[in-house]
């Protein structure tokens, strides 16, 4: 793991910690990169490295699962990370007019981080508030009923 | 809580409750479902509370954050019990006025009650309100009506007697007929017969056996399952419990999405309550009867709501799916006898013991008894969690219930069973809502979304965009579905930009059936769908698109940018900034748009101050 800084060091602890205390490693890979991704903010190769090791399973399981899902990511996120709703509610509300407007205001694809770090942009499937399509969230903070001309200032709170 | 040990002490608990209630003057209901929450409901409850302690009122008025009403286009809403006031669009705010107004001089704050659109009248009590008249809420029964994370409220609605009946007077041959007689089918997607799928798992024999709930609602646009696990997870945890005594397992698992953190906050803390009170765990109600659930979190992949699929994501694998048989039945979780049920279908089952089979399966239709849940989303007025009998038909989902179209614009097509359904029309709208008839014309229940589309949206467009979500969530492991999908979605791209032919119509619709014909799951056999249904009703759209129009005007490529002369000042903005030098004109003498230099980029109505460009 050529790492480990004492930060880093005490994110592999806890992860380590909360390995050692499953009832059984038997299928918890799932569970495992869950909890990895809470501490770290994303799967780093040298992270599913250490999980392979931890859980007694070949790291190209590891990769595989982590590649599968949409929710596991390997690129760390912006200080802020914005997700545009691209339900099917939100989309026929206009919400492709908005996450446009992101694309061009950040300079940077859903997927992709600004090289400041600050912002990292994503589309999602629906997050269930409907009733305020479109919906876009900074972080965990959901803002409904968004138009393109919102988005100046929604990106200005985040200061 | 105390442990309840016998039958007849849940039953004390059951009426100490209601009496509780009955005493309780005044309580304020407050939407905590995901809509109502992201405007800020939880300030609202917090607001009301500080004014009533402000008053010396927190004890004769209980706030009470329970989860959705269902009317999630007027939220957040407030309700107040015993009146059944219901405010609509509620802001924190306005709680001072709610305390000061409503509750200490009993008058009615009119400017939040709900105004009826077509007479402009006041109306307080939602019975009396279009969006619930026709509706009968068997699955959301409690939602909106009890405190999710308080045990005793769902104790105090009959909760955990279904399954007190179930362990204490029937054998699980009897709670298996019962279940297969009241008629109901999986509320997922496919309308499975429930009873006869538990008697399938029952007929296995193996040391052990598991109950699975399948929560993981992956149709973009449909929040049904997640507003049961939010406004009433008890009812799910009853209802595996009953499964597993009539199948024979003692452990479940509930697979959730990870997105839905809400609904595992509540369904994680039902899980420690039924277990604080004995309701789960070894020997339940005094009874040899032991069971218990555990959680499994998804992580984002549209697949795993086909049963096979889920269960190797939930043994931490990849969730790609495999043939059936063996079905999950015979050889599930780890290899055991397993029974896969989603939320909706588990949120029907302690009502049945409660009221009995035939009582449930006199609602609905001849094939498909009891009701769905809708989640009625798009351009309509009323968008919301809906539930209606089956047999309802769409006319009154989307005028009556729904509200009609938005900004009073022409209704084209309602879809339903999101990216494995179809498009239902006008022709459509007196077709009662069933399983079958959904089939029939092409479509499919799914597990509820509805999204209703107007003039304004691109039939091409809208499957495409399905398409798009196919593509990226299929697993990969089939040739027809991961190269099949690709494929698909590339015709409907050179449809939709113009470089499309009338063998691109075709294709797809050759395409589109080899890929029903040979995928090897769900998911890949019912991706073609959106193409189908949206061909077979307006073929005419995609035809026109061939021909370099797109008649909704949705398409921008498609679509040409003009000046009007009459609103163009001549500032010159707009030709300074086309990239392509497209526009000509001189100063204070309007522009004009040369057609085939114009790269359609749409600078120049961003930047334009008169509105004078248009694109049609």
């Amino acid at each position: 793991m050529g790492c480990c800084s004492g930060a880093d060091q005490e994110k592999y602890d806890e992860l380590k910690r909360f390995i050692d205390a499953l009832p059984t490693k038997q299928g918890e890979l799932i569970r495992v990169l869950h909890r990895a991704q809470g501490i770290f903010g994303y799967l780093p190769r040298e992270v599913q490295v250490f999980v392979a090791r931890e859980l007694e399973v070949p790291v190209s399981k590891v990769y595989g699962v982590v590649s599968f899902y949409s929710y596991f990511t390997m690129k760390p996120k912006g200080k802020y990370e914005i997700s545009v709703c691209m339900g099917t509610a939100c989309y026929v509300r206009g919400a492709e007019n908005v996450l446009e407007e992101l694309r061009k205001k950040l300079a940077i694809e859903p997927g992709e981080t600004t090289p400041d770090g600050k912002f990292s942009l994503r589309s999602l499937r629906c997050v269930g508030a409907c009733g305020l399509a479109p919906v876009m969230m900074v972080g965990d903070k959901v803002y409904g009923r968004v138009t393109p001309d919102m988005v100046d200032s929604i990106l200005a709170e985040c200061e | 809580m105390e442990k309840i040990k016998t039958v007849e002490e849940l039953k004390a608990i059951c009426l100490a409750r209601q009496e509780e209630e009955k005493k309780e003057s005044v309580s304020i209901l407050v939407c905590g479902g995901t809509g109502c929450q992201s405007s800020d409901s939880q300030k609202i409850v917090e607001n009301l509370q500080a004014e009533l302690a402000e008053r010396g009122l927190e004890d004769m008025v209980e706030v009470v954050r329970t989860g959705c009403f269902g009317f999630c286009e007027k939220g957040p809403i407030v309700k107040i019990l015993p009146d059944n006031t219901f405010y609509t669009q509620v802001k924190p705010e306005d709680a001072q006025e709610i305390v000061e107004s409503h509750i200490m001089n009993n008058e009615k704050v009119q400017r939040l009650l709900y105004q009826d659109p077509k007479t402009g009248e006041h109306i307080s009590d939602s019975k009396h309100m279009d969006f619930y008249k026709k509706q009968q809420r068997v699955a959301l029964r409690n939602c909106g009506y009890i405190d999710p994370e308080n045990i005793k409220d769902y104790i105090g609605q009959e909760g955990y007697q279904a399954l007190a009946k179930c362990i204490t007077r029937m054998t699980p041959e009897e709670v298996i007929e019962e279940v297969k007689k009241s008629g109901l089918r999986g509320r997922g997607g496919a309308g499975f017969p429930t009873g006869l799928k538990w008697q399938f798992a029952r007929g296995y024999q193996a040391e052990q056996k598991y109950v699975v709930c399948n929560a993981d609602e992956g149709d973009p646009g449909a929040f049904m399952d997640r507003s049961i696990l939010e406004g009433d997870p008890h009812s799910i945890v009853e209802a595996m419990a009953i499964c597993g005594y009539a199948i024979g397992a003692s452990e479940g698992r509930v697979y959730i999405r990870a997105e839905y953190p809400l609904a595992i906050k509540r369904l994680e803390k039902a899980i420690e309550s039924a277990r604080e009170c004995g309701l789960l765990g070894e020997h339940i109600l005094g009874t040899d009867f032991c069971f218990d659930i555990q959680i499994s979190f998804g992580a984002g992949a549209f697949v795993c709501g086909e049963e096979t699929a889920l269960i190797h994501s939930m043994e931490g694998n990849r969730g790609e799916p495999t043939t059936k048989p063996p079905f999950p039945a015979e050889s599930g979780y780890w290899g055991k006898p397993t029974n896969v049920n989603n939320v909706e279908t588990f949120a029907n089952v302690p009502v049945i013991f409660l009221k009995g089979a035939d009582w449930f399966s006199s609602i609905g239709t001849e094939k498909s008894k009891g009701t769905k849940v809708f989640a009625l989303a798009g351009k309509i007025n009323n968008v919301g969690l809906i539930e209606v009998p089956m047999g309802t038909t769409l006319r009154e989902v989307i005028f009556d219930i729904g509200g009609g179209i938005k900004s009073g614009k022409e209704f084209k097509a309602a879809q339903t069973g999101g990216p494995s359904g179809g498009c239902l029309t006008e022709k459509d709208l007196d077709t009662p809502i069933d399983f079958d008839s959904l089939v029939a014309k092409g479509s499919m229940m799914g597990s509820g979304g509805l999204i209703v589309m107007d003039e304004d949206d691109c039939m091409p467009s809208v499957a495409r965009f399905y398409l798009e979500f196919t593509e990226e969530e299929s697993c990969g492991k089939c040739t027809p579905c991961r190269v099949g999908t690709k494929r698909l979605s590339e015709l409907l791209k050179d449809i939709t930009q113009g470089k499309g032919t009338m063998e691109h119509i075709a294709e797809l619709k050759r395409l589109s059936q080899v890929i029903k014909d040979t995928a090897l799951c769900g998911l890949g056999q019912t991706a073609p769908n959106p193409v189908l249904s949206t061909l077979a009703a307006f073929e005419d759209e995609y035809i026109a698109h061939v021909n370099g129009r797109c008649p909704a005007g949705k398409c921008t490529a498609l679509l040409k940018f003009y000046i009007d002369p009459e609103k163009c000042k001549g500032c010159t903005l707009c030709a300074r900034n086309c990239p392509v030098n497209a526009i000509e004109g001189t100063v204070r003498n309007p522009h004009s748009i040369l057609q085939d230099k114009c790269i359609k980029c749409g600078t120049c109505m961003d930047k334009c101050k008169f509105g004078a460009i248009v694109k049609k």
